[in-house]
């Protein structure tokens, strides 16, 4: 099953509290060389028929428009993964990441 | 006068709204998330809770259900829309009210009287109130955060859309103090704390006069029945 993975991220702007957290528990675990933790969200969107551009493209907007809120997130990457899919690798939307 | 008062799977205070309207002196009405009907409401209340276990983000997978292309449709004709908490989350998510809600800046839930400035008293939610009324109406979420970018905020605090500013303490993190916002219009009202937990003696916040006695929040529906009857 092709599937599409959607990566959204607080806004760089905006506190994340939660990996605010995170980086304090690291802190007083001793690992303080790990200065700063941003926690995010990762969908995986399975789906019927082709791996295609169109797909993405549907995928892209319901990452827009639904997976995340642009006023307080970014969508920093939408792309397939998994095997059979014709357009393996990263397509990306929103904020350049490191293809995958 | 009948005030729709709708039910989401996980919402917690639908209830509390509804006897908020009752004592407040309008007919409460209970509506469905999963119906695409008002009943012929004349004013709509969001409430509070964790509608659809707040996951995706706190009200957004609420601002998708079927009733809410309803109340959006309805907020736009004019109808007096009121957001509580997990409803004003709903009504940021909808696009209906400006700007966003995250979680609290320190982490954690939160649940204490809390102390705020009513600044907008010429909404449809806010008209009973004289101008600089300070209130004290019980506050409790872990998403409460006010946040929206700089232009936003300059034209909400420029065009008098701050309905609600937290005084003494900031409870959240929330940008200038922001506990709750209207829309343009004035009709489409959200905020935090929850003013229907303070609308009888014996079950509201501590007063100086005696414990429990705090009904501060009653003017909020009140306002809506002087609004509607203003029509």
């Amino acid at each position: 099953m092709p599937t599409i993975v959607v990566e959204v991220m607080p806004k760089a702007v905006l506190l994340d509290p939660q990996g605010k957290a995170v980086a304090g528990a690291l802190h007083r675990l001793g690992r303080s060389r790990f200065t700063d933790v941003r926690l995010g969200k990762r969908f995986e969107i399975a789906f019927e028929g082709d791996a295609d551009e169109a797909t993405l493209a549907e995928v892209r907007e319901l990452a827009e428009t639904m997976l995340s809120n642009s006023v307080i997130e970014d969508v920093v990457s939408v792309h397939f993964v998994g095997s059979g899919s014709q357009t393996d690798g990263a397509l990306v939307a929103g904020t350049p990441v490191e293809a995958s | 006068m009948r005030i729709g008062v709708v039910t989401f799977p996980g919402s917690l205070d639908d209830r509390d709204a509804q006897r908020a309207v009752r004592l407040a002196g309008a007919t409460p009405v209970a509506l469905w998330h999963g119906e695409h009907d008002l009943r012929g409401v004349d004013a709509i209340v969001l409430p509070g809770g964790f509608s659809y276990g707040d996951y995706l983000r706190a009200g957004a997978i609420a601002s998708l259900s079927p009733i809410m292309a309803e109340v959006i449709a309805a907020a736009n004709r004019g109808v007096p829309v009121l957001g509580i908490c997990n409803g004003f989350q709903m009504l940021a998510e909808a696009h209906l009210l400006d700007g966003g809600l995250i979680r609290n800046d320190h982490g954690t839930f939160i649940c204490r009287d809390q102390k705020l400035r009513v600044e907008n008293t010429s909404t449809a939610w806010t008209n009973g109130y004289a101008p600089g009324t300070e209130i004290t109406i019980p506050l409790k979420n872990g998403e409460g955060g006010f946040v929206a970018d700089a232009e936003t905020i300059a034209r909400l605090e420029g065009e008098g859309q701050v309905a609600f500013r937290y005084l003494g303490v900031n409870p959240n993190g929330s940008i200038n103090d922001i506990a709750g916002v209207t829309n343009a219009r004035g009709n489409v009202v959200g905020l935090m704390p929850h003013p229907e937990h303070a609308i009888e003696e014996g079950f509201g916040p501590d007063t100086d006069a005696a414990m429990r006695s705090g009904t501060d929040g009653l003017t909020i529906f009140t306002s809506a029945i002087a609004a509607l009857a203003a029509v």
